[in-house]
C-alpha cells in the first residue's frame, strides 16, 4: 500500500490517522510532487485535515518528550521525501509502543530521524551565524538566504529575541517566503523582485550611508584576526564550507 | 576620519589575535529591556579565520601601549610597532554596528596596560557600563582583568561583563619569570579568587534575595602560552589541574606559541607554531572536563609527555588493556566514555538504546561509534570470537595503519617539521 500525500504537516499527520483508521498493513508515504504511480501497489490519496491532524499531534505530544517532538519537526522541515516515509514509520511505531520508545537508538526510524534533525538544526545554527545584515537607508536590516532546509520556522524567535530594536526581514529565495519583524511581531512576507531577481540584493544606492564602511572594517577586522603562521585550509573550509560563502561579508571581494 | 579608524582596527586587532579564547557560551543574559541582543548559552561562531579558528567576538585592545615588556608579547614596550589607542566612543560604536549586522555575539576587550593599571581597568570599565547602560545592549561582553588593578574597579566590572579572564601566560612561574621578570603568578591568581569569591558571594544572595544582579555570569577563564619556555605537558595540565579546581574556571586555553621576536631566550622567528602539540593538550582537558579522566591517569612521571602519534584517550587505552574489552551491553556509562571511538554522545545513545535489547555492530555503527577503532576494545552481541589477546602495542599498530593516510592528510602542515 502506498498512501500519497500533499508535502504539507497536516498531510503527513493526517496520513498516520487514517492508516490507524484502516489498519492496511505495511503502507509507504510518498509525496504527490515525487509520486510516480507502480503497477501492481494500491495507491491511496490523503486529503490533508487539520482536525485529524491535530489528534495526531496530540497523541505524539503525549508519547514524546519535547526533544522528540522538536526532532519531529526538524525531520519535517528537512523536506527530503525519505525523511516524510520514515517520520510516518516513526509515528505509527510510535503509538503501538509504550511512552519512551523514541529512545531506541536500534530502530531505523529512530536512528534516521535523529540524523535528519541534526542536519536541520546544522543549518538552523549556520543560518544564525552566517545571515550577515545589510542596513538600508530607511534603518531597515537586510537579508536574503536559500538554506538547504526550510528553517525560517526555526529561526524566527532567535532573530526576533536578539534584535528587538530595529527592524529586520530574512528572505528565503528559494521557497519564496520571508520574516518580517517591525519591532513587536515577527510576520511571513512574499517580496516581488520584478528586474533583479537574480540579484535580490537592495542595490547600494539604497544603502544606509555608513553600510559600506561597516562592511569594510568587518572585512578589515577579519584579516587582522587570522594568524597566517597557523593557516590551515582544510579546517577552514570544514567549518565554513564554500556554498555558504555568498553570506558572508567577509568573503566578498569588492 | 574612515582611513584613521580602519588603521586603528588593524592594529589592535592584529595586537589581540594571540589570545585565543573567542568563546561566547556561558551567558545567561536576556534581552528583557527591549535593547538589543542576547546570548546564547552555547555560543556562536559567526565566521571562521582562515586558519580554522572560531570568530564570535569582536577582540580587540583599546589600546597596544604598554608600560610593561614581556617578551612574549607584540605589545611589549621594547617592541617596535605601530601603536594606537580606540576611544572609548569607536569601541562602543564599533561593537554596536558589528552586533547589529549580526557580524559578532559581543565584545572581547582587552588592554596593554598604559599609565597605570587602575587607569586602563578605569576605561575598560567605561566601555562596559555604556553599552549596557547607554546602548541597552545584552550582547556578550568578554572583559580581560588587568593585574593589579583596584578591587572597587574589579567588582564593578563583574557587574557588567559576562566573563573575565587573566592569563596565567606561561605554565610555570619559573618559565614566566624568565620571559617576563617583572610579573608572576601570584598577581594572577588575586583577582582570580577576587573574582570567584564575588561569584560565589552573588550565587549565594541570590538564593536568599530575589534581584540580585549578575557577576561575571559566564565564570573566568585563563590561557597558556604553549612552547615558548620548555615546561612538559604534564607541568601544563597539572597546573590547568589546579586551576580548575582551585578558581572553578570555566576554561583554560592552550595558544602554541607563534614566534614574535628574536629573543634568544625562545623559538627563533619562523618556527612554526606547535598546532599538534596545543591539540592533543585540548584533547586532555576534554577528557578531565567531559570524559571523568584524572590528569594523573594520561600525565604522570612515567608518562610526562603526551604521544604524538595517537589521542591522549586512544594512549589510555593501550597502557590500560586490563580494563578492556568492555561489554557494551553491560559496562556502566563512565566506562563505556572511556573506549577509544565512542564519544559523548554516543555513549549516551547506547545506555538508551539497549535497554531495548543488546546491541550489535551495525546498530552501534548507526549510532555513531567509530567501530574500526572501538572493535579493539569492545564486545557487543555480534562480536566476532577472537581467538588471541592483542597486546596493546599490536592494537596500536593496527589502528595507526588503518588510519595511516587519513592522518597524513589532516596533520601534513606538522609533519614537515619533524
Ligand atoms: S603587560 Fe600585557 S600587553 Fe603589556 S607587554 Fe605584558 S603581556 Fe603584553
Amino acid at each position: 500500500m502506498i498512501y500519497i500525500f500533499d508535502g504539507s504537516l497536516t498531510g503527513l499527520l493526517t496520513a498516520v490517522f487514517e492508516w490507524f483508521e484502516r489498519k492496511p498493513g505495511p503502507t509507504t508515504l510518498k509525496v504527490n510532487t515525487i509520486f510516480q504511480p507502480e503497477a501492481f501497489t494500491e495507491t491511496v490519496e490523503i486529503m490533508s485535515n487539520q482536525e485529524k491532524a491535530d489528534r495526531v499531534w496530540k497523541g505524539l505530544q503525549k508519547k514524546l518528550k519535547k526533544d522528540w517532538q522538536r526532532t519531529f519537526y526538524c525531520s519535517y522541515l528537512s523536506e527530503i521525501p525519505e525523511a516524510y516515509d520514515h517520520l510516518f514509520q516513526f509515528a505509527i511505531y510510535i503509538f503501538e509502543n509504550e511512552p519512551g520508545a523514541a529512545a531506541n537508538y536500534g530502530n531505523n526510524h529512530v536512528i534516521a530521524l535523529a540524523k535528519y534533525a541534526k542536519s536541520v538544526e546544522r543549518e538552523k545554527h549556520r543560518m544564525e551565524a552566517f545571515i550577515r545584515f545589510q542596513k538600508t537607508g530607511d534603518g531597515m536590516f537586510y537579508t536574503s538566504i536559500d538554506p538547504d532546509f526550510n528553517v525560517l520556522p526555526l529561526i524566527s524567535n532567535h532573530f526576533k529575541n536578539r534584535y528587538a530594536d530595529q527592524q529586520w526581514i530574512i528572505y528565503d529565495l528559494k521557497r519564496k517566503y520571508g520574516l518580517h519583524y517591525d519591532l513587536n511581531t515577527v510576520e511571513e512576507v512574499t517580496i516581488n523582485f520584478s528586474e533583479s531577481a537574480t540579484n535580490p540584493n537592495p542595490p547600494l544606492a539604497l544603502m544606509d550611508e555608513k553600510e559600506a564602511l561597516y562592511a569594510l572594517l568587518w572585512k578589515d577586522y577579519f584579516k587582522s584576526a587570522n594568524i597566517v603562521a597557523r593557516k590551515n585550509t582544510k579546517l577552514h573550509l570544514q567549518h565554513v564550507p564554500r556554498r555558504y560563502w555568498k553570506y558572508l561579508t567577509e568573503k566578498q571581494l569588492a | 576620519m574612515s582611513d584613521r579608524i580602519r588603521e586603528k582596527l588593524n592594529i589592535l586587532a592584529d595586537a589581540a589575535k594571540y589570545d585565543v579564547s573567542c568563546s561566547s557560551s556561558g551567558g545567561t543574559r536576556k534581552n528583557d529591556n527591549k535593547g538589543i541582543g542576547d546570548s546564547h548559552s552555547s555560543g556562536i561562531c559567526h565566521t571562521y579565520t582562515e586558519d580554522g579558528r572560531c570568530v564570535s567576538l569582536l577582540k580587540i585592545l583599546l589600546t597596544n601601549h604598554c608600560i610593561y615588556d614581556c617578551l612574549f608579547c607584540v605589545s611589549r614596550k621594547s617592541n617596535d610597532i605601530k601603536r594606537a589607542a580606540f576611544t572609548v566612543d569607536e569601541v562602543v560604536d564599533l561593537t554596536m554596528n558589528f552586533y547589529r549586522r549580526n557580524y559578532i555575539e559581543g565584545l572581547f576587550l582587552s588592554s596593554g596596560i598604559f599609565k597605570n593599571a587602575d587607569f586602563t581597568m578605569e576605561r575598560l570599565l567605561l566601555v562596559c557600563k555604556k553599552l549596557r547602560l547607554e546602548q541597552r545592549y545584552n550582547g556578550y561582553i568578554h572583559l580581560k582583568t588587568i593585574p593589579g588593578a583596584s578591587e572597587e574597579l574589579i567588582k564593578e566590572a563583574g557587574l557588567y561583563a559576562d566573563r573575565m579572564s587573566i592569563n596565567l601566560e606561561m605554565p610555570t612561574e619559573a618559565g614566566l619569570k624568565l620571559l617576563a621578570p617583572e610579573k608572576n603568578h601570584a598577581d594572577v591568581i588575586k583577582p582570580l579568587d577576587f573574582i570567584q569569591q564575588n561569584i560565589v558571594q552573588f550565587a549565594a544572595d541570590k538564593k536568599l534575595i530575589k534581584h540580585v544582579p549578575k557577576f561575571v555570569p559566564a565564570g573566568q577563564s585563563t590561557q597558556m602560552v604553549i612552547g615558548a619556555t620548555p615546561e612538559s605537558d604534564k607541568d601544563i595540565m597539572y597546573t590547568a589541574n589546579a586551576f580548575y579546581k582551585n578558581f572553578a574556571l570555566k576554561r583554560v586555553y592552550y595558544s602554541g606559541y607563534v614566534p614574535i621576536s628574536n629573543d634568544s631566550r625562545m623559538p627563533v622567528l619562523g618556527t612554526q607554531p606547535p598546532l599538534l602539540r596545543e591539540n592533543r593538550l585540548y584533547q586532555t582537558d576534554w577528557l578531565m572536563r567531559f570524559y571523568g579522566f584524572k590528569v594523573q591517569e594520561i600525565l604522570n612521571d612515567a608518562n610526562p609527555n603526551l604521544d604524538v602519534d595517537i589521542d591522549p584517550k586512544l594512549s589510555w587505552a593501550i597502557r590500560n588493556m586490563q580494563h578492556f574489552p568492555v561489554d557494551i551491553n553491560k559496562a556502566d556509562y563512565k566506562m563505556i566514555l572511556r573506549i577509544p571511538g565512542i564519544g559523548v554522545m554516543s555513549a549516551k545513545k547506547i545506555v538508551q538504546a539497549r535497554k531495548f535489547g543488546k546491541l550489535r555492530i551495525d546498530q552501534l555503527k548507526k549510532i555513531g561509534v567509530a567501530y574500526n577503532r572501538a572493535k579493539h576494545f569492545i564486545t557487543c552481541a555480534d562480536s566476532p570470537y577472537q581467538l588471541r589477546d592483542y597486546q596493546g602495542t599490536q592494537i596500536k599498530a593496527f589502528i595507526m595503519a588503518e588510519s595511516q593516510s587519513k592522518y597524513l592528510k589532516t596533520d601534513n602542515n606538522q609533519l614537515i617539521l619533524f
